[in-house]
């Protein structure tokens, strides 16, 4: 009997089970005798597909527009003008989304996560900038990053940093990327998306914190030129080097500098490389004794950061989904107000079994582990490169822009007596 | 001198072409040999993934996020974490599943005394949902976008006790299509994911906006 009685009970929890999740009807749609028509759920369609493309061209020509602007033309007006234009079109219209400085995420993720599908436009808004700036310079930031227009905007007051705090500062960029690449390789986050200052401002809304940050850049942006472009971008970094290669670039003067020095204080973003005269000539032993010490220097700091770097895998994981998930079956939160997490409830719900959550996470602490001694030993390099850059002194006669720092923006053109021979 | 670094400047500009290159003609081929039904993780249980072609396969086509409301448990987040204020989800009603109750499990609370549309027994906390009276004994609901944050608690009541025609999703004339959605990353259930962005919805009991139009 009581066999009988809990094979009923089973069967009931079955069918209330199946019911459940093949959503069959509990209470069965009535038939209307007064005529009633039922309306129709209202699906509003997404953005139109064309329009991707239309980003894409408008990217094309814009970036094309610019270059030839700064490169050709030597105009600063139409430079202005453009990045007025790309502030309206990329980030008041486009709201910022699909932009250069993301699509590094969306490019990581691609070439580790093989399941996930590029959107043509983020490939293209990736590599297409790369190349300009590999032919012209960074005629990218000068014209088309919304980013910049929008602090080029309010570059008033523009003091000079001093190449030491320049150099310090500008590491950040190179730490940003690094976590960037590795929260998106891993599947975790994509930070730069996250922290993005001014995308809330052209859409108006987003949280406190997001306006009170673009509130801080836009005001710094003041004094300190370009703030996010010098000292926070991870996309300025993949710029910078490219430009450094670059075929053609921007130059003060359309032929020969005269060393009036009038454009010294004319680039806001301390971009003028001075001319270095060479007052007291090495000789060839303390040369070579700066470069083994260079040569020793970078393998040490490269260990030494990728060490730090694994020491820190933990913490660096602690944010991915998976990981926080295992560290929540292990040891539950002790809140009296909220026994089980959501997280909890939804994978108890799921069905899944422990071991499984446990494994995935402990492959994900795997990949934080390998990908800590990387970051570590990237940015060890990185202050490698930065001490050895600030031991070698390039000799150079004239005032040039420095290919890496130079936004191309076509100040200083103005400022240059020469004309055009 | 100068020709020396011109050289090693041509070389660096070189290889950084030929690499970006590589890395995108990597991308666009794995697309092209693995862009047939695998977009995203809407068709990553399928089994006929292989052999696909339908023509939401399509290279490169773009997606939008969407939360499948067989996995959502309900939990008010996406009212919380969505760039937007209000949130871009919404409560949205298949009326083809409702059962029309007087009774609404979605739209009373579960512990009030009387059936009616007074303030006190609403479980919406913001009176989005409208309830008309069609015929007796059938009421129809209906949701008021303008009004509605997305806190799930209308989805919670219905699929408790009634039919389960109340469906959160991302209505897609106000998702911004983030990058990263910020509920995505903050969805205890994994139920956001992207979509080809010609079938955009996922709601349950309703036949996809595509075949709708044939």
């Amino acid at each position: 009997m009581k066999k009988a009685l809990a094979l009923v009970l089973l069967v009931f929890l079955f069918a209330v089970q199946v019911m459940n999740s093949y959503g069959i009807q509990r209470f069965p749609k009535p038939e209307f005798e007064s005529g009633y028509v039922q309306p129709e759920t209202l699906m509003p369609d997404p953005r139109a597909e064309v329009l991707a493309i239309m980003d894409i061209a408008v990217l094309l020509v814009s970036l094309s527009v610019v270059s030839w602007l700064v490169l050709k033309k030597r105009s600063r007006n139409g430079v202005f003008w453009m990045s007025l234009f790309s502030l309206a079109y990329f980030g008041f219209y486009r709201e910022g989304c699909v932009c250069a400085i993301g699509s590094i995420q969306n490019v990581t993720l691609a070439l580790f996560d093989t399941s996930y599908i590029i959107p043509l436009s983020a490939l293209i808004f990736f590599v297409t900038p790369l190349v300009y700036t590999l032919l012209f310079g960074r005629t990218f930031c000068a014209g088309v990053c919304p980013f910049g227009a929008m602090q080029d905007l309010v570059a008033f007051r523009p003091q000079k940093l001093g190449s030491r705090l320049n150099a310090v500062l500008g590491v950040i960029p190179y730490l940003y990327l690094g976590l960037a690449v590795l929260y998106a390789a891993t599947g975790t986050d994509f930070i730069i998306c996250r922290y993005d200052p001014f995308v809330g401002i052209w859409r108006l809304n987003a949280s406190f914190g997001m306006f009170v940050f673009a509130g801080i850049l836009l005001i710094l942006g003041i004094f300190i030129a370009r703030p996010y472009c010098r000292f926070l971008c991870p996309y300025g970094v993949l710029l910078n080097w490219s430009s450094r290669f670059s075929r053609r670039h921007l130059t003060i003067t359309p032929s020969d500098c005269i060393q009036c020095r009038l454009c010294e204080n004319s680039c806001p973003y301390d971009a003028i490389d001075i001319p270095v005269t060479v007052k007291n000539p090495e000789d060839k032993r303390s040369m070579a004794r700066k470069l083994i010490f260079i040569f020793i220097l970078i393998p040490v700091l490269i260990f030494a950061g990728g060490w730090t770097g694994s020491r820190l895998h933990e913490s660096l994981a602690g944010v991915n989904a998976k990981v926080w998930l295992a560290k929540q079956i292990v040891s539950p939160s002790k809140d009296s107000n909220q026994p089980e997490t959501f997280e909890i409830q939804a994978f108890k719900s799921s069905g899944k079994q422990q071991s499984l959550a446990f494994a995935e996470a402990s492959a994900m602490l795997g990949k934080f582990y390998l990908g800590g001694w990387l970051l570590g030993g990237f940015m060890g390099l990185v202050f490698g490169g930065l001490i050895a850059g600030r031991m070698i002194t390039k000799h150079h006669t004239d005032y040039i822009p420095n290919k890496g720092t130079c936004f191309s923006c076509a100040r200083c053109i103005d400022y240059c007596p020469v004309k055009m021979p | 001198m100068q020709n020396r670094r011109d050289f090693l400047n041509l070389l660096c500009r070189g290889t950084l072409l030929t690499g970006l290159a590589a890395a995108s003609g990597v991308l666009v081929y794995r697309s092209v040999k693995e862009g047939q039904c695998k977009l995203g993780s809407s068709c990553n249980n399928c089994q006929k993934s292989d052999s696909c072609n339908l023509p939401e396969a399509d290279l490169f086509r773009q997606t939008v996020w969407q939360l499948d409301p067989k996995k959502c448990i309900q939990c008010g987040r996406c009212a919380e974490n969505c760039v937007m204020t209000p949130s871009a989800v919404k409560a949205t009603h298949v009326y083809a599943m409702c059962g029309y109750c007087d009774l609404c499990g979605g739209y009373l609370k579960p512990d009030t005394k009387t059936i009616s549309t007074a303030a006190e027994n609403q479980l919406c906390p913001t009176s989005a949902i409208k309830r008309k009276f069609v015929e007796d004994p059938f009421y129809q609901y209906t949701i008021d976008e303008a009004l509605c944050i997305g806190c799930a608690k209308c989805v919670k009541g219905c699929s408790a006790f009634g039919n389960g025609s109340l469906q959160l999703q991302v209505r897609h004339d106000r998702c911004k299509n983030c990058n990263q959605c910020s509920i995505a990353r903050n969805c205890p259930s994994e139920a956001f994911s992207r979509v080809p962005a010609n079938k955009p919805y996922l709601l349950q009991g309703i036949e996809s906006k595509d075949e709708n139009r044939g």
